[in-house]
């Protein structure tokens, strides 16, 4: 559903892949793209303004300067920023009432009559206890018939009392669900608009009779700009706990889930996912941001490296590396960080298009990297700061000392010489590390 | 560019009751007098359902043009705030921003007010594309007029139909509503109560395929000599593609009965949709030949901007509006009077 959104992201994040670092000139264009694709996800404006300004503000400064690739961690900015607006952490129910209590609100056609079904399967199957539903939208035509064929094809209890006054009924259906040993009792109301008095009244009188544990909005995922409007007039008469976002099957980009949360402080709770009585889902911000971004791998691999490489050492290590200064030393440093990620092998898994470039089946021997770093190990710290030092007599002895030959170490002088000459070439701000 | 003044002119006597921000309908009764009384009536309904979208995009655009004495960047940046927050597409509001900015500096306009009345005119423009945009039904000389509904879930196809149902009986005509929504729990009972609520006839089956339906429907139709059809059917999202072949397969049953098929096949969309809303208009005009939209609604606090975007995009004009709940809350969408619904304060 986010696909697009993802897509004109990567494309954006792309442009500034080829820089070495982010500045104000190469990121505008940038944020541009990202701007409009939020904008085109329908994603609040004003959230929008925000969420543009706090991704600049970071990418700009400090940490992405000493970062290994400014592209890669731009990319964890952007998903650490919408994992946040998202709601940071998933929000469970809060069931605590015998029977619990839970009221459906909204307007109409989000999908209220058939969240309730799939909420009180969901409630059953997870729990095992005895959900009860209760038809209390007493003004459409047909919504109790609707609640009712949803109950009998789930093989759960509807109570219905026909087109009576909805607060009485709910009443009564929780008497009825006590006296039968319900464990949920799941309202349906009649869908309204936030602007209807009498009718956000009739809510409110409920509310106060039967005392929900909660209070759940539905959602349509494909609103608009308005949608803000919708959960502020629903939140204002009601203490809502949750929302519930419907229809994300759809080729919606769902940019509503990013604004509920950052103006309300509502949590999305659930997200309905097919027109199947078990399409619902525990909504989860982390994992969702991730499929916003369409980029879950290449994020592991950024926090990977985050969290293991010595942010210092590394700084260090690119400055020498821009001034031409990079020697044995900082090619052992460098090399010791890299072991700290792990099998190298995983980490190129991790790498997108891996399979494409045929990289999720390379084998690296290990040996091999222990052997590189025994021959360095062998020099003298005056060989490492100098290399152009190493001769004949000095090879044999670092060939002997670390059991290697001086074939290999010849191997090795001659690579890292390769690898500075191209470091020269980059040293216009790029710092990759020289692997 | 004379709509805005032919706009002006629409309500000019009401200018001068200043001190009525607020809508009402005694205000319009008055101002509306030396207008025939059938454009009195709608104009009326429309700014009673759009009274409550309208309050905060024009109150924002009208201090948008007394917040700035000139024309500046950040005016541009506000404007489009205004016109995105009304959902009108992002890529047209885009456009029409660079156009305005081309037409600010080739004019070399430097008073915000007079850009107001551009505003209104390039909207106009959008919409209409030099096109002769009609809002009326084809009807079908000879049989029964098929009107086809469709629709991703819950935009108020089955409330639609009712409130079309209710117009058209009034005008005379013999009604047959189908309901094919045998997907849905309720849908087919929905629309059974709506006809009896209307008083117009009503076939369908619950739980069968729903071109049989329209089959058994259409023969019925054909039988008792109805004048319309009214075929409603299951709400799908638009990249469902087994549900979108299903609407092709009712097409072609619709066909194979009635001469040139469907007259209308009207595509519901619920005004608080948002960008999904072009792509739900370009998806369901592939697969069939949508003639017009019923923007539903209406009466909340959404703008239904979309169906500017969807406009300029798709080419399918609005044909009808939704403004509530009961049948007579069904309005025939003018432009002119959309757009005047939605700037009244400002002009």
């Amino acid at each position: 559903m986010f696909e697009t959104l993802g897509d004109r992201l990567q494309s954006a994040i792309h442009k500034i892949k080829g820089y070495g670092k982010i500045t104000e000139d190469n990121i505008s264009d940038m944020m541009r793209e990202i701007r409009l694709a939020l904008l085109e996800a329908d994603v609040n404006y004003k959230v929008v303004k925000e969420f543009t300004n706090i991704v600049k503000e970071k990418a700009l400064g400090e940490e992405v300067a000493s970062s290994i690739n400014p592209g890669d961690l731009f990319v964890k900015i952007v998903k650490d920023e919408l994992t946040e607006l998202l709601g940071g952490e998933s929000s469970p129910l809060n069931l605590k009432g015998s029977p619990a209590i839970l009221m459906l609100v909204g307007l109409q056609g989000s999908g209220k009559t058939t969240t309730a079904g799939k909420l009180a399967n969901f409630l059953r199957k997870k729990h095992s206890k005895k959900p009860l539903l209760v038809a209390c939208d007493v003004y459409r035509p047909a919504a109790i018939d609707q609640l009712k064929q949803l109950g009998k094809q789930l093989n759960i209890e509807v109570y219905e009392e026909g087109k009576k006054d909805p607060v009485e009924i709910s009443l009564n259906a929780i008497t009825y669900a006590k006296d039968n040993g319900y464990d949920y009792v799941l309202i349906d109301t009649a869908g309204r608009l936030h602007v209807d008095e009498t009718l956000m009244t009739e809510l409110d009188n409920i509310k106060n009779k039967v005392n929900p544990d909660e209070i759940l909005l539905v959602i349509d995922s494909m609103m608009g700009q308005d949608a803000i409007n919708v959960i502020t007039g629903f939140n204002d008469k009601l203490p809502l706990t949750g929302v519930v976002l419907t229809k994300l099957d759809g080729d919606t980009r769902g940019g509503v889930a990013l604004s509920v949360r950052h103006l309300t402080n509502v949590p999305i709770k659930f997200i309905g996912v097919s027109e199947k009585l078990d399409g619902l889902d525990s909504f989860d911000p982390e994992r969702m941001a991730g499929r916003i971004l369409g980029m879950g791998d290449i994020i592991s691999l950024v926090e990977k490296a985050t969290e293991s490489i010595d942010e210092k050492e590394a700084e260090k290590t690119a400055k020498r590396m821009q001034q031409g200064k990079f020697d044995l030393e900082d090619f052992l440093s460098t090399m010791k960080q890299m072991k700290k990620l792990g099998p190298l092998e995983n980490l190129l898994k991790l790498i997108p298009g891996a399979k494409k470039m045929g990289l999720n089946n390379v084998k690296i021997d290990p040996k091999q990297m222990a052997h590189i770093e025994a021959i360095v190990l062998s020099m003298t710290p005056k060989e490492r700061r100098n290399p152009d030092i190493i001769k004949a007599s000095r090879k044999s002895r670092i060939a002997k000392g670390s059991g290697t030959s001086v074939q290999e170490v010849n191997r090795l002088l001659q690579q890292f010489d390769q690898m500075k000459k191209m470091m020269k070439q980059f040293s216009n701000g790029n710092m990759k590390l020289p692997f | 560019m004379g709509l805005f003044n032919k706009l002006k002119n629409m309500f000019k006597a009401e200018k001068q009751d200043k001190s009525s921000t607020d809508f009402s309908d005694e205000v319009l009764c008055d101002d509306l007098e030396q207008l025939p009384s059938h454009d009195k009536d709608s104009i009326r309904v429309y700014e009673k359902g759009l009274s409550k979208s309208r309050k905060g995009f024009v109150s924002r655009l009208a201090d948008l043009t007394s917040k700035y004495s000139k024309v500046t960047d950040e005016y541009f940046e506000e404007l489009e705030e205004i016109l995105i927050m009304a959902d009108i597409g992002v890529n047209t509001v885009m456009d029409f921003i660079d156009r305005l900015r081309d037409r600010v500096r080739k004019e070399n306009i430097k008073d915000p007010s007079l850009l107001k009345e551009i505003i209104v005119d390039e909207l106009f423009i959008i919409y209409v594309n030099d096109e002769v945009l009609s809002n009326k039904i084809n009807f079908n000389e000879n049989g029964p007029t098929v009107i086809l509904f469709v629709g991703v879930n819950g935009v108020g196809k089955t409330t639609t139909i009712g409130k079309i149902a209710h117009k058209y009986k009034e005008d005379g005509k013999k009604i047959l509503l189908v309901g094919a929504d045998t997907f849905r729990a309720g849908a087919v009972e929905q629309l059974r109560e709506w006809s009896e609520k209307v008083g117009v006839g009503f076939y369908g089956k619950e739980e069968s395929d729903p071109a049989s339906v329209v089959y058994d429907g259409l023969e019925l139709a054909k039988k008792d000599h109805y004048d319309m059809v009214l075929i409603d059917t299951a709400g799908r999202l638009q990249n469902k593609v087994n549900l979108m072949k299903e609407l092709e397969k009712i097409n072609k049953v619709i066909r194979g009965i009635v001469d040139g098929g469907a007259s209308e096949t009207l595509l519901v969309i619920d005004a608080t949709t948002g960008q999904n809303g072009i792509s739900q208009a370009k998806a369901f005009k592939e697969i069939t030949d949508i003639t017009g939209i019923v923007l539903t609604k209406l009466d909340g606090t959404a703008k239904g901007g979309i169906v500017l975007a969807i406009k300029e995009s798709v080419g399918v004009p609005v044909k009808y509006i939704g403004l509530g709940e009961t049948a007579d809350d069904l309005q025939a969408f003018d432009i002119e009077k959309y757009i005047y619904g939605l700037f009244k304060d400002m002009i």
